[in-house]
């Protein structure tokens, strides 16, 4: 009896290390220990396959006074803040289709259309979508007797003219969540509302929203996540250009560590920590709120 | 009209609401409808400059068969589905067991583990970008179709425990309870109880997880290069400059290469958007 209990609480204690043992593995191996890694190289002159010279704080300090960081750094918070517009966008869309008429499934689905395909194909969609020449933005443009405009040419616009590429598909990812929050939506309080004459902008704000929080506070975090990561469109569309003036963070990090301009591994790595460090600030609401979560039940 | 639903509203209302749909998708899917177009126009129109007008010829079925027999496209869409499905299979397995783990035993470190995951999972990917690329080198994998699904298992396996471990904790605990006094050993808990009810969380992360690694474009143009291994994402951007002005053609492969999530999408939405929403209703 005392035997088998034994053999009990072993299994018992045993099992969750060994269902967890290959996963932990894999992430550690990938995930966690290159983050390290990365941090430590950062401290390195390295071009990828010689030896390391050790440089102390040197790519950071330097850093400090290079011209196309600040660049970067600049755009991703335009980034950040403009692509928070896919929010009430992704709102007002999941608004507008919370109907039930004939067909409405298959609206809702291509409405989601843009989020499933490729940020590949978005940014060669949007890269004609801008061409001078031929671009369906220039042909509608000349209806109304302006352009043509070189969005994708011009140091002032380029950025925002990725941005709005990028929103399409990262509104639509807002508009799912926001569509599925508004499927749980209490109709007693929405009634409730209507007895206290809550109309309009006063029922959005005061009975919808505030049942919509989990939706929207999903949809911060995904879309800031998004806006930090910005890779794949800037390196389809612009390679960063004209001039460096529409790279992120994300892409100065790439073009430094793997394109003609250089191996320099240290110094990539150099930005990838800072922009590690500001994405940090993001996980850490993240896990806070999720820890309460978990204590809350 | 919000909230009131369009019926109860006056009949010229919802005649405006019912004309209103289609013109907003129009106008909301106008990109993608001008490179269908353009994906079937003749090569002639593209030199003669009639992007937007009425198509001389109608070449569906010439472009299409081009891209397959002239370019690489095939070989590119191949490896695509060679990284693809090794990776939701990879990486279901693994989520499957930790998301187990971390849901059903209390031991110490659980919270800092589920939180490791759930945080990795968020990391920006050029933190990774140079140690990985080069323990890719060092294994002597790279440029190899298991160095890129490797790779996409590990990662994804962070989102893919958070979804697993909050799915299984919504599910009766008593059932595991039962199980236990009844002697049942713990991994045929897992394999012949939980397993079977884990299957509409299988089938939503199958789904999305689908999604994003045929799309991934980051990793594929990081660990791999050449149409012997390089994915459709980034095959397509560098056919892209191949193919200067045959926009007919670099359009039929971009829509190619977004049928398959596009497909999967439709046949499995419900799955797909209960992966996605996870957490954004309670």
């Amino acid at each position: 009896m005392s035997a088998s209990r034994a053999s009990r609480f072993n299994q018992r204690s045993l099992a969750p290390v060994l269902f967890l043992a290959p996963a932990i593995l894999f992430f550690m191996f990938y995930v966690i220990f290159p983050i390290f890694q990365s941090m430590q190289i950062s401290l390195y002159d390295w071009d990828g396959l010689g030896d390391k010279t050790f440089v102390g704080m040197d790519n950071y300090v330097e850093l400090m006074d290079d011209e196309a960081f600040y660049t970067s750094l600049k755009n991703n918070v335009i980034w950040l803040v403009l692509y928070m517009l896919a929010i009430p966008a992704g709102l007002f869309i999941a608004l507008f289709l919370n109907q039930t008429v004939f067909g409405m499934r298959l609206y809702k689905s291509l409405f989601f259309f843009p989020f499933v395909i490729s940020q590949v194909v978005v940014g060669l969609v949007f890269t004609w979508f801008y061409d001078p020449s031929f671009g369906l933005l220039n042909v509608i443009l000349g209806w109304f007797g302006l352009g043509p405009v070189t969005i994708l040419g011009d140091e002032t616009w380029v950025t925002y003219g990725i941005i709005f590429a990028g929103l399409w598909p990262q509104t639509a990812y807002c508009m799912i969540l926001y569509i599925t929050g508004l499927n749980a939506v209490d109709p007693e309080q929405i009634e409730a509302g209507r007895l206290d004459n809550a109309k309009g902008w006063n029922m959005l704000w005061y009975i919808i929203l505030p049942q919509l929080k989990p939706a929207t506070f999903i949809a911060i975090v995904v879309t800031v996540i998004g806006a930090l990561r910005s890779f794949d469109l800037v390196s389809i569309m612009t390679a960063g250009g004209p001039w460096g003036s529409s790279r992120v963070l994300a892409y100065y990090m790439y073009e430094k560590a793997f394109s003609e301009y250089g191996f320099r591994m240290g110094y990539g790595a150099a930005i990838a920590v800072v922009l590690f460090l500001i994405m940090m600030i993001y996980i850490t609401v993240f896990l806070v709120k999720m820890y309460r979560d978990e204590k809350g039940h | 009209m919000f909230p009131t639903p369009i019926e109860r509203r006056s009949l010229a209302l919802q005649r405006l609401y019912k004309t209103a749909l289609p013109f907003a998708m129009i106008l909301w899917l106008l990109p993608l409808i001008a490179v269908a177009l353009t994906s079937i126009r003749s090569a002639g129109d593209i030199t003669a400059g009639n992007y937007w007008g009425w198509p001389t010829s109608f070449n569906l079925v010439q472009n299409y068969s081009d891209i397959f027999t002239n370019t690489p496209l095939g070989n590119y869409m191949w490896n695509s589905v060679r990284v693809t499905i090794p990776t939701v299979i990879g990486t279901l397995a693994l989520s499957c067991m930790s998301g187990f783990a971390l849901a059903v035993y209390k031991f110490k470190g659980n919270m800092l583990v589920f939180f490791m995951f759930v945080a990795g999972n968020f990391v920006p990917f050029q933190i990774l970008m140079v140690p990985v690329r080069d323990l890719t080198l060092q294994m002597g994998i790279y440029n190899t179709i298991t160095g890129l699904a490797l790779f996409h298992i590990a990662f994804q396996t962070g989102f893919c425990t958070l979804f697993m471990r909050n799915f299984i904790r919504s599910l009766p605990v008593e059932l595991i309870e039962a199980a236990r006094v009844e002697g049942v050993k713990e991994w045929r808990i897992f394999w012949f109880i939980i397993l079977p009810l884990m299957r509409p969380a299988i089938a939503a992360l199958a789904v999305l997880i689908f999604t994003f690694i045929w799309n991934d474009y980051f990793w594929a143009t990081v660990l791999t290069q050449g149409a012997e291994s390089q994915p459709v994402t980034a095959g397509l951007y560098s056919l892209n400059g191949q193919w200067v002005a045959a926009w007919h053609l670099v359009s039929a492969g971009s829509i190619v290469a977004a049928l398959p999530p596009v497909a999967i999408f439709f046949l499995l939405q419900k799955h797909f958007i209960a992966g996605l929403t996870l957490g954004a209703v309670k």
